[in-house]
């Protein structure tokens, strides 16, 4: 069963001893706040955990794969996630890992 | 004060944020941003998804091992099979993120 915003306000609710609707707030407050800040053009970086940062792409000329019409699809922003050290290393596991990356072309920390 | 730069936000921004409730003092604004982020890698760690509506998901992903190679050497190598965190970001996020078009300046920048 995947983690939602739901248990996750349950858990912090449990585990801070908050009544669920301070826990909700509290939640709430800090992914409207990252959300805000990548809408501003902010890098999140949440030591342990990842950064988080906007990239832009540029436009290009798509095709409907049924009808082969072509789409001109406009230049876009979107959020890119680097897992940070202390995360990646826990995800796989004690053993330490060789290589630098996640294997992405990612360029910085 | 707590803030790294205006360009990158940081832990501390989101403990003064919670503290700008006016519920909980500052002490208690960082500690609940650090079980926030706790809880999140304890449930990543061990496997599972994360689904923040109106934010993203987040994915352990199992990547066999491919051959790969060195690339300040060139010597071929294999790498190991891993684990990966994959975010995928919501479409409420990406539509807040594209509420203005993306201007030239931006698109000079990828373009260079």
């Amino acid at each position: 069963m995947p983690m939602t915003k739901s248990s996750l306000i349950d858990a912090v609710a449990a585990d801070a001893d908050l009544p669920r609707k301070r826990a909700r707030q509290v939640i709430n407050t800090i992914f409207d706040t990252m959300t805000n800040a990548l809408a501003e053009g902010k890098r999140i970086e949440m030591r342990g955990f990842g950064t988080f940062a906007v990239r832009v792409y540029d436009g290009y000329t798509g095709r409907n794969p049924r009808t082969s019409v072509p789409v001109e699809v406009d230049p876009k922003r979107s959020v890119h996630f680097k897992v940070g050290k202390e995360l990646r290393e826990r995800i796989n596991g004690a053993e330490g890992v060789e290589l630098e990356d996640d294997g992405d072309e990612s360029d910085d920390t | 004060m707590g803030s790294e730069s205006n360009n990158t936000m940081t832990k501390a921004d989101l403990a003064r944020a919670i503290h700008d409730l006016g519920v909980f003092n500052k002490k208690q604004s960082a500690e609940l941003v650090e079980l926030v982020f706790n809880t999140l890698k304890q449930r990543l760690e061990s496997g599972e998804r994360v689904k923040i509506s109106g934010f993203g998901n987040f994915e352990v992903r199992d990547k066999d091992a491919r051959p790969g190679r060195n690339p300040h050497t060139g010597d071929d190598l294999t790498i190991e099979a891993r684990r990966v965190l994959r975010f995928k970001p919501s479409q409420k996020l990406k539509d807040q993120l594209n509420a203005t078009p993306v201007s030239e300046d931006e698109l000079a920048q990828i373009r260079e």
